[in-house]
């Protein structure tokens, strides 16, 4: 496959019109895949000996969390390729995809609040995964916020990529910082583990709880590229109504 | 220098981050209570965020004071690189408010009975983080600098970065404090800074040269 073919989408038109051929296939895709996976998830599967039924906060509270940092990864490739080749579409979809992946740090949170309660006792923990979780919250916040403050579209973009990269480094230093303040009450991963992969399935959950959870894993992934592909498209419009606007003014 | 010379004959800027940073200290036992033993639990972590916040309150003169009469614009013509620009703002920046924060902190922790074995550590924790502060804040207010309401998005950009600054200062202090060993935390503070002040002016230079644009 020809790489260089992927530019083509940096194209507006040629974006818009892509999506508009996609979209309906990924959102009617996104909506199975969710609500297969949260169905299964919810009614048909078996209680946990420990955790009883709270064991089903991990379909709505796993697939968020990854998207959390997954969707925040995405900003920053799409960040980059803003600084480097300068295509408003990079751009624009770094700007949609913000606040869809504000809003799976906060499912993230609440979900892991609701599920701490009853099985550690608290709502909340200054444990290093969700002190993380809470600063890339605020990360989010402030990015949004500078795209939202300054008028001119190229400079916002320009300073809000460059946030991003910076923003991106110390996230990963805090990340990496709030392991060594705090020890932690969250448990490590479980789902994927290096053991679990060769076989030993002593390391890993259940099938019964897995499949459903990849499934609904899926449908998170494809909900949030459906979004930021709807959402890259009204951001596109949007800016082509204003400028319409502003040559219509001129006449 | 000449940013030196400014901020102390303008006396406000000066004396105003080490006023707040006293005001600060001052109000916490009000908020906690007198109790003795509880203040020295919480004085290092009380002292690390009052520095942080007083250093912050003097952010936006950085930049903005510079920005509106246009003289921004000139150091950006000037022969020296606006990388060269930023560090010295930055290192003007913490010598009228890191350092001042730094020889104070002693006294201040004289008043929320820091433990005896704090003082160094406290000091010199402060001395290694405080210039990470200031070029972070740098970086900050580079990007706010065009917005009429810049300060409080000032806050809400730079204190996400603070937080490995904080958790690393904060601890040399604690432990220090408790007489324990101190080598990590301080050499991973000493990393921070390091790192910030190679690679922040950068990201600085860069976003004020958008805002230039």
């Amino acid at each position: 496959m020809n790489f260089n073919a992927l530019w083509a989408y940096a194209n507006p038109r040629k974006f818009i019109e892509t999506a508009d051929k996609v979209l309906p296939a990924l959102s009617v895709l996104a909506a199975l895949c969710m609500g297969v996976g949260l169905v299964w998830g919810f009614f048909f599967t078996p209680d946990d000996y420990r955790q009883g039924a709270t064991v089903k906060i991990i379909y709505l509270h796993v697939p968020s969390a990854l998207m959390a940092i997954n969707i925040w990864l995405m900003m920053l490739v799409t960040s980059l390729v803003w600084i480097v080749r300068r295509h408003h579409v990079s751009a624009l979809a770094a700007r949609a995809a913000a606040p869809i992946g504000m809003v799976m740090t906060l499912i993230a949170l609440i979900t892991g609040a609701i599920w701490g309660q009853p099985m550690w006792g608290t709502w909340w923990a200054w444990d290093p995964r969700l002190t993380s979780f809470l600063i890339l919250f605020l990360f989010y916040l402030g990015y949004i916020a500078l795209w939202e403050a300054i008028e001119n579209d190229d400079t916002a973009a320009d300073l809000t990529s460059i946030l991003c990269l910076v923003g991106s480094v110390f996230a990963l230093l805090s990340r990496y910082a709030v392991n060594f303040w705090n020890q932690g009450l969250h448990q490590g991963a479980s789902i994927l583990r290096g053991a679990a992969l060769v076989g030993d399935t002593e390391e890993r959950m259940s099938n019964v709880y897995a499949v459903p959870l990849f499934v609904s894993i899926a449908g998170f992934v494809l909900l949030s590229l459906a979004l930021i592909i709807l959402r890259t498209q009204t951001e596109i419009r949007a800016r082509r109504m204003r400028a319409l606007m502003a040559r219509e003014r001129m006449n | 220098m000449r940013d030196l010379r400014l901020a102390v004959r303008a006396g406000g800027g000066f004396g105003l981050g080490l006023a707040f940073f006293l005001i600060v200290v001052t109000l916490v036992p009000f908020a906690v209570g007198p109790r003795t033993e509880l203040l020295a639990a919480i004085a290092p972590g009380i002292l690390w965020l009052g520095a942080l916040l007083a250093c912050l309150l003097s952010l936006d003169r950085i930049l903005a004071l510079d920005w509106e009469d246009g003289s921004l614009d000139l150091l950006a013509t000037a022969p020296l690189p606006m990388e060269g620009t930023v560090s010295v703002k930055a290192l003007a920046h913490w010598l009228t408010t890191g350092l001042p924060l730094v020889l104070a902190s002693p006294v201040l922790g004289l008043l929320l009975s820091l433990p005896a074995a704090g003082y160094g550590p406290l000091v010199l924790s402060l001395l290694v983080g405080t210039p990470a502060l200031s070029v972070i804040g740098t970086f900050g207010a580079a990007l706010t600098v065009g917005l009429r309401r810049g300060g409080l998005l000032l806050s809400l950009l730079v204190l996400p970065l603070y937080v490995p600054t904080l958790i690393f200062g904060a601890e040399v202090a604690r432990r220090g404090a408790g007489a324990l060993d101190y080598a990590t935390p301080l050499l991973m503070l000493a990393g921070i800074t390091c790192g910030t002040i190679a690679v922040l002016p950068f990201a600085s230079a860069a976003v004020l040269r958008v805002n230039l644009r």
